[in-house]
């Protein structure tokens, strides 16, 4: 039996939708954000109604049922019964969406903050811009030295970081679950991996109380570490965290 | 009528010329030198004064001006940003229109002169035809935006015009120059034809584009210098040597964006304006005729929509290389929610350019064998597009927040970064030439006896391609650092091309004496195809409105970044919703005027004889005369 292409786009339709759900939500154990799902159908709806309308047969046989429970004479009882059922959805979908929850209201976050072009600590004033970590030089010149920078660096980290952003540098610390927003996950390739480490120092120096007027409020808990730790002691740990995940800090220049 | 209307616009333009020339030559009496201190000490406005001293005493230039709220003027409760904002777009999406129009007219002629298929001659007049409106709207808005930056913003625009004052008398010099130049080419268009008077016409028209564009990157290297400002100091002290604040960080690469952009922005303008004359015919030539000219002017468009990415990717490239507080405030910060609308419209180009290469497979009694295939292409596009517009920070409700543990979605998250778009886009683009290269063959039969030999080699090249820009996306994209991570989306893009060029390259030889399956019957394309041409239009202008916005705003407090600051009551970020108010009401205010340009070329065509009206003798006489206009 043929399937009427209308039911058929229904049919992908559907298959799509619960295909993402089965698969994030179930398979992978990682929901499916709903904002992403609602924009991901949007344009898979398109696309199948592209695919049925992109000729004049297939475009005719897709609306044939729509025009025939329009226009057909016979259908007139299925007809009433959609167009009550139609305006119903969309009403009980349009108050779904607009009636008030105790939910709180999304919060549109970003990951990375924009940087100042210059920043103060230590009591002197940096050019982020042209900032570079002082020993990331040793990486080719003394990778012995570097070795050691790094585990001082590590020593550093697990002392006073590990708390939030966890041993595995995964933002799943012990106090991680206390905090939102959560602390960054220095392995997720859209962190540490996307930055210079001049923006690595600027986060850590200045902490939540540094970040920029804009997008606010970051309701960070990133304490103020040039209170606690030595400059030395700062650029070390961004040597670790880079080491640790395996990630390069961006940079413009080859090697 | 047409001289008396060309003639007014002459008059426009060289009123706006002579106006722009006129305050170029007096800004800098009042605003250079000791004037542009404003009673502000050297040392008080220079940021590192240490740096900026020496020069100050070197240079007979005054540092950039310290504005105060007094500063901007207020008019009649006018937000003078709101202002600045609406009419600099305006006059953007006009100039995009004006210079891009000429650039495929002067392609469709020279297509014309090889092929001597007059069709294309009258096609290229036509556009050109719609162009000149608009030039002089492009003229009026220039205008109107040297007048609101005068009136808004008069420091800004004083120590800009100090800098720039001699760049300004060239661009008034280029614009007669541009207006000799288009004035010749199109009432010359009848006048010169034939032998080595088309040749002549040509050549004016290579020397419109050629000033055009000049035109195009001294207005460039303007706004260019408020993002990247070079050739001045800490402090904005310029060092008397215009050439290094023109060639500033930022100016080729905006450069290249704008001239690709435009083409595509212009090819747009045009297929909606084939489209609105395609809805509004009723007579099958007509249709045919405006159906070829959607078609070509959607060939243009997304021929040029085909490199825009890439040349984006140049553009921001050089942005975080300037600053990587600007790229991340850009794809990372508060502009990267408006990236993801961005993103979407981008995706709707793709998806109208499609559709409508699909539709425009109906024209051909052959496309038949190819309607199967569209499904898969669309499978590919769709799931390339939604990659393509993951963003890069989830918008989570508290309870997803829960669920995943943290902002980061292990799975989806990978799709937020450059290199999961850069894959996505050029399968895009590979996708969509897939479409086209069927929209081609659907008419044909090849009769070369190496078919099977040259479909396999295509279908390989594909194969092959997919898989490196694959493993150029996910190996050097997520895997090395970023100097990697960055240079391997040119080997893609260098793999998109090559496919795309030896595919051509293979198909012209296949489908060389090829066989018609019938004759193309243009005309015969579905209506909602030319719906799919509005949308592009649409999409195009918006986008435009966008991205202009952006590029604008991530400057974020600063006229002239790091150097001089913006102390107006209106030096915040606007939220979102607002932008894209003002966004979408210049899109309607431009597409209205656009629709204008329309409806007179339409009644510039139309001529009524009234009955009983003229003098018998007067009628006589004028034809005596041979004139009549």
């Amino acid at each position: 039996m043929k399937i009427p292409k209308l039911l058929q786009a229904v049919l992908v339709l559907a298959i799509v939708y619960f295909g993402f759900i089965l698969v994030f939500d179930i398979i992978l154990d990682h929901v499916i954000p709903s904002s992403l799902l609602t924009m991901y159908m949007f344009f898979v709806v398109a696309g199948v109604f592209m695919v049925y309308t992109a000729n004049e047969k297939s475009a005719k046989e897709l609306v044939a049922p729509i025009k025939a429970l329009v226009e057909d004479p016979s259908k007139k009882m299925i007809r009433n019964v959609v167009f009550v059922i139609l305006p119903l959805l969309a009403g009980w979908y349009t108050y779904e969406k607009t009636s008030l929850s105790f939910e709180a209201p999304v919060e549109l976050r970003t990951i990375h903050p924009a940087p100042p072009s210059s920043m103060k600590a230590y009591g002197k004033r940096y050019n982020v811009l042209k900032l570079e970590n002082p020993f990331r030089k040793f990486e080719k010149t003394d990778p012995k030295k570097f070795k050691e920078l790094i585990a001082e660096g590590a020593k550093v980290y697990i002392q006073n970081c590990h708390f939030c952003h966890g041993d595995k540098l995964d933002g799943k610390g012990p106090y991680a679950a206390g905090l939102n927003p959560t602390p960054a996950n220095f392995q997720d390739v859209g962190t540490i991996a996307q930055l210079q480490e001049s923006y690595l120092f600027w986060r850590i120096a200045t902490g939540g109380p540094g970040l920029p007027k804009e997008a606010a409020p970051w309701i960070s808990s990133m304490p103020i570490w040039q209170d606690f730790l030595s400059e030395e002691e700062i650029w070390q740990v961004i040597l670790f965290l880079y080491d640790y995940t395996g990630y390069q800090p961006r940079s413009f220049g080859h090697e | 009528m047409k001289c008396q209307d060309g003639n007014r616009g002459k008059f426009n333009l060289l009123g706006l010329v002579a106006l722009l020339a006129i305050l170029f030559y007096f800004a800098p009496i009042h605003f250079n030198e000791e004037n542009l201190n404003f009673g502000v000490s050297v040392a008080e406005s220079a940021e590192p004064a240490a740096e900026a001293s020496t020069d100050v005493a070197a240079s007979p230039y005054g540092p950039a001006p310290k504005t105060t709220l007094a500063s901007y003027p207020t008019i009649k409760g006018i937000n003078g940003r709101v202002v600045i904002w609406l009419v600099a777009q305006l006059h953007l999406w006009f100039a995009a229109f004006v210079l891009a129009v000429p650039i495929f007219v002067f392609i469709i002629e020279a297509i014309g002169m090889r092929t001597r298929d007059r069709r294309y001659d009258n096609m290229a007049y036509e556009f050109i035809k719609v162009s000149i409106t608009a030039y002089s709207l492009t003229a009026i808005l220039g205008g109107l935006l040297l007048f609101s930056l005068v009136l808004f913003y008069p420091d800004l625009w004083g120590y800009l015009a100090t800098i720039f004052k001699d760049s300004m008398f060239w661009y008034a010099a280029l614009f007669f120059a541009e207006s000799a130049c288009l004035y010749l080419y199109y009432y010359g268009w009848h006048w010169l034809q034939g032998g080595d008077r088309k040749w002549v016409h040509l050549t004016i028209g290579l020397l419109l584009n050629a000033v055009g564009t000049m035109l195009m990157f001294l207005a460039n290297s303007w706004l260019t210098f408020m993002m990247s400002p070079e050739g001045v100091n800490a402090a904005g002290v310029f060092a008397g040597d215009i050439w290094p604040a023109i060639q500033n960080h930022l100016w080729n690469p905006i450069n290249l964006h704008r001239v690709v952009a435009n083409v595509a922005f212009g090819g747009s303008i045009v297929g909606a304006y084939a489209a609105f004359k395609f809805l509004s015919s009723s007579r099958a030539e007509d249709r045919a005729h405006y159906d070829w000219m959607g078609y070509t002017a959607n060939f243009i468009a997304i021929s040029a929509l085909l490199p825009l990415p890439f040349a984006g990717y140049y553009l921001t490239t050089e942005i975080y290389a300037f600053s990587q507080q600007m790229g991340i405030t850009l794809m990372g910060g508060i502009f990267a929610w408006l990236f993801i609308i961005q993103a979407v419209l981008i995706g709707a180009l793709f998806l109208s350019a499609n559709y409508y290469l699909w539709c425009c497979m109906g024209r051909s009694d052959g496309a038949e064998r190819y309607y199967k295939y569209i499904k898969y292409i669309a499978i590919v596009i769709v799931g390339a597009f939604l990659v393509w517009f993951t963003p890069h920070t989830l918008v989570l409700t508290n309870e997803e927040l829960k669920a995943l543990g943290g902002p980061y979605h292990k799975y989806v998250g990978p799709f937020g970064i450059m290199p999961a778009k850069n894959t996505a886009v050029n399968l895009m683009i590979l996708a969509t030439f897939v479409s086209f290269l069927f929209y081609r063959r659907a008419n044909k039969i090849a009769t070369v006896s190496w078919v099977k030999i040259g479909n396999s080699a295509q279908v390989a090249l594909f194969v092959a391609g997919v898989i490196n820009i694959f493993i150029l996306g996910v190996y050097y994209g997520y895997f090395t650092n970023t100097v990697y991570k960055i240079a391997a989306s040119i080997p893609q893009v260098c793999t998109t091309l090559a496919v795309i060029v030896i595919s051509i390259l293979i198909d012209s030889f296949m489908y060389k004496n090829a066989k018609e399956v019938a004759p193309l019957k243009w005309g015969r394309v579905p209506e909602r195809s030319q719906y799919a041409l509005f949308l592009l239009a649409v999409s195009f202008t918006w986008l435009m409105g966008l991205m202009g916005y952006i590029r604008s705003g991530i400057r974020q407090h600063w006229h002239v970044v790091d150097i001089m600051r913006d102390n107006s009551a209106d030096a915040f970020t606007p939220t979102m919703g607002f932008a894209a108010n003002v966004v979408s009401i210049g899109t309607i205010i431009f597409l209205s005027m656009v629709i204008f340009v329309f409806w007179l070329s339409q009644i510039s065509a139309k001529k009524v004889e009234p009955e009983n009206y003229w003098a018998p003798e007067a009628v006589d006489g004028a034809v005596g005369k041979g004139g009549g206009g």
